[in-house]
């Protein structure tokens, strides 16, 4: 039995209007991610990855090549169904965390079950359940700004976990965060995916965080111009960006 | 998830607790105004219809035609044309239900050491139907009273009160002009008339008596008008003409001369008086309504500012899966708990102030239950209304654009 690759993305472009006319900010970027993969994609600023990343999580539309999504083809989802996408098959970690400040830890985490219509003691559970994987048991009715940074991406995983994604997605999670913390919560990435073969594509700009993944995606001026094993790149691929 | 949505709305509402209060404020003064108002329009209305109900119902009145005396015209009701017989031949007609004779003059009632003076009335028991007049106590004159001219009178409450106070007037000797009558019964309260007479101060007496005995006049068998009550208000237009037949053609006029009586519909003026009541009740309610229309925008303008403020939000819930519908609702949601519970507490303070208005002022008025179903039903369609635009805006946000708004 063949395995079917979690994404499909071929001579991806996207372009932005602008006043002064069309600025390309990527530019046939073509790959593939099988299941189980960790990647990380690494890149300057304006290199065109957090665009590539919201393109990937279907929160953005490309404007030219074709995205297939766990054998879907997304530009030809309705906007219900591109919501569908990002409730079930997609789970999304921000840099700035992006809980709900009035939500408690519970309502947070539970919240993408709420848009898939799961009975509330159902949410609840699965919610404390998901709290205690991340290390955050007994945290369920404090509110986001009770708890510190680490812990915050924390709840913000379990939430991107909670409805059993194949994908992972995180833009750059570990950007607010101290060295200490930003290895705890590697840690949790590589567990999720060496131990329960999620799917994991994370952009970052630090080199000892892109080496946690296994594959190194490097993208230059909307291009990519490595793809490959992490420990195969050359040094300045693996280069801290600003 | 429509419990959720609901604990959700709760959160943002709570969340600015002032801001909310306030929006509602607008649908409170909103509804408690309309609510305020159709209820002193309807209190206007209801006591304008109990003055009609009380005149009787579908009415004509007969009246003489005039006569002149040494060249003053002396106005209709004058001449001597109608007589009793012309009242029982027009009660005959179809479509009448009955009709009343009667004789009307001024007199002084004296009894024990009380006197009173009033206006007498000759007439028939069938003034009792077609006026819609119920007895208090005692019994009415009947038609062997009117035959037989018999000295009986029915006293109106005001003449009972001011004649006996206290004491029952039942089966009591009064005199009449000084001739002894014996009251048989008492009238039930009618209270005023459309132009402010007071129904009550009146006596009946049998027709045959006042002609006979009371105003004795030249004309004998003459009657000043006669009162007639159709059996609806459609047959009104037919009764009217039939009744102008039946009287020409008793009184002999010729084709092409003026009729010597004057036949009036009561009934029109009192459904003109109805009428001016309600379209005032209306424009009440009308003039109320606009204050509900700024607070629905007070609402509208709230959903946007709110909508505004938390676009990134409705980014983050996009982002994890929340289709335009279920942020539609959410806000939908959010507007219309405000309006509804604006409108709730609106009811309130509006029937409060209705019943402060009639203890305090004094003032009639009346409460419905449809106004108040009215009010909730219009606060929702003002949530739904005003909610919607700023709702389907946060619907449609991209979600990209919603999570990157700072």
């Amino acid at each position: 039995m063949s395995v079917h690759p979690v994404i499909r993305i071929e001579r991806l472009g996207k372009q932005y209007q602008t006043d002064a006319g069309a600025v390309p900010v990527l530019k046939d970027v073509t790959f593939t991610v099988m299941p189980g993969e960790f990647v990380a994609i690494m890149g300057p600023s304006g290199s065109g990855k957090s665009t590539l990343m919201n393109i990937l999580g279907c929160l953005d539309i490309a404007s030219s090549g074709s995205y297939f999504l766990n054998g879907r083809d997304v530009n030809m989802q309705s906007r219900d169904e591109l919501a569908q996408l990002r409730n079930q098959v997609i789970g999304f970690v921000f840099q700035g965390f992006n809980l709900l400040p009035r939500a408690n830890l519970q309502d947070n985490i539970a919240l993408p079950l709420v848009y898939r219509g799961t009975p509330r003691t159902e949410r609840i559970a699965q919610a404390n359940h998901m709290l205690a994987r991340v290390g955050l048991a007994g945290y369920h009715l404090s509110r986001p700004n009770q708890i510190s940074g680490g812990q915050q991406q924390r709840v913000a995983i379990a939430r991107a976990l909670i409805n059993q994604p194949k994908l992972l997605l995180a833009d750059e999670p570990t950007g607010n965060l101290d060295t200490h913390t930003s290895q705890e919560i590697m840690a949790l990435f590589t567990t999720l995916n060496k131990r329960d073969g999620i799917t994991i594509i994370l952009i970052t700009h630090e080199p000892d965080i892109a080496a946690c993944a296994d594959r190194l995606v490097r993208l230059s001026d909307g291009r990519i111009i490595y793809d490959g094993p992490v420990e195969h790149a050359a040094p300045a691929h693996l280069a801290a960006t600003l | 998830m429509m419990a959720a949505m609901l604990g959700e709305a709760w959160m943002a509402m709570g969340a600015n607790r002032l801001r909310t209060a306030l929006t509602m404020l607008g649908m409170v003064i909103g509804v408690g105004a309309v609510i305020l108002m159709l209820a002193v329009g309807q209190g206007a209305q209801q006591q304008i219809q109990a003055s009609i109900a009380s005149m009787g119902s579908n009415l004509f009145i007969v009246l003489s035609g005039s006569t002149t005396s040494g060249g003053a015209r002396m106005g209709s009701g004058a001449a001597p044309t109608l007589t009793f017989a012309d009242a029982q031949a027009i009660g005959e007609l179809a479509a009448v239900v009955v009709s009343a004779p009667s004789v009307t003059g001024a007199a002084q009632l004296v009894y024990a050491s009380s006197n009173w003076s009033t206006q007498v009335n000759g007439t028939t028991p069938s003034i009792l139907a077609v006026r819609d007049w119920q007895l208090q106590s005692g019994f009415a004159f009947t038609d062997s009273d009117v035959r037989s001219a018999t000295r009986v009178a029915l006293l109106g409450q005001t003449v009972a009160y001011n004649l006996f106070g206290e004491e029952n007037p039942l089966g009591k000797m009064i005199r009449i002009k000084n001739s002894p009558y014996l009251v048989l019964g008492v009238l039930a309260a009618k209270g005023q008339s459309l132009d402010g007479r007071d129904q009550d101060d009146t006596v009946l007496v049998p027709v045959t008596t006042a002609q006979r005995k009371l105003f004795g006049s030249q004309f004998a068998e003459t009657v000043r008008f006669i009162m007639v009550q159709a059996e609806s208000a459609e047959a009104m237009p037919t009764v009217e003409e039939s009744i102008n037949d039946l009287l020409r053609q008793r009184h002999r006029i010729r084709a092409g001369a003026d009729n010597d009586f004057t036949v009036r519909n009561l009934t029109a003026m009192a459904n003109t008086a109805a009428e001016m009541a309600q379209v005032m009740s209306l424009m009440l309610g009308a003039i109320a309504s606009i204050s509900l229309l700024v607070g629905g925008i007070g609402i509208m303008n709230i959903m946007l500012v709110s909508v505004t403020e938390r676009t990134r939000e409705i980014g983050i819930r996009m982002a994890i899966g929340a289709r335009g519908q279920d942020i539609l609702l959410q806000f939908l949601l959010e507007a219309i708990i405000i309006s509804v519970a604006g409108c709730f507490i609106g009811v309130l303070f509006g029937v409060g102030g209705a019943l402060v208005a009639q203890k305090i002022i004094g003032m009639e008025v009346l409460v419905t239950i449809n106004s108040i179903v009215t009010a909730f039903a219009v606060a929702a369609a003002v949530g739904i209304f005003f909610g919607w635009y700023p709702a389907r805006k946060a619907a449609l946000l991209r979600p990209i654009d919603a999570l990157r708004y700072q």
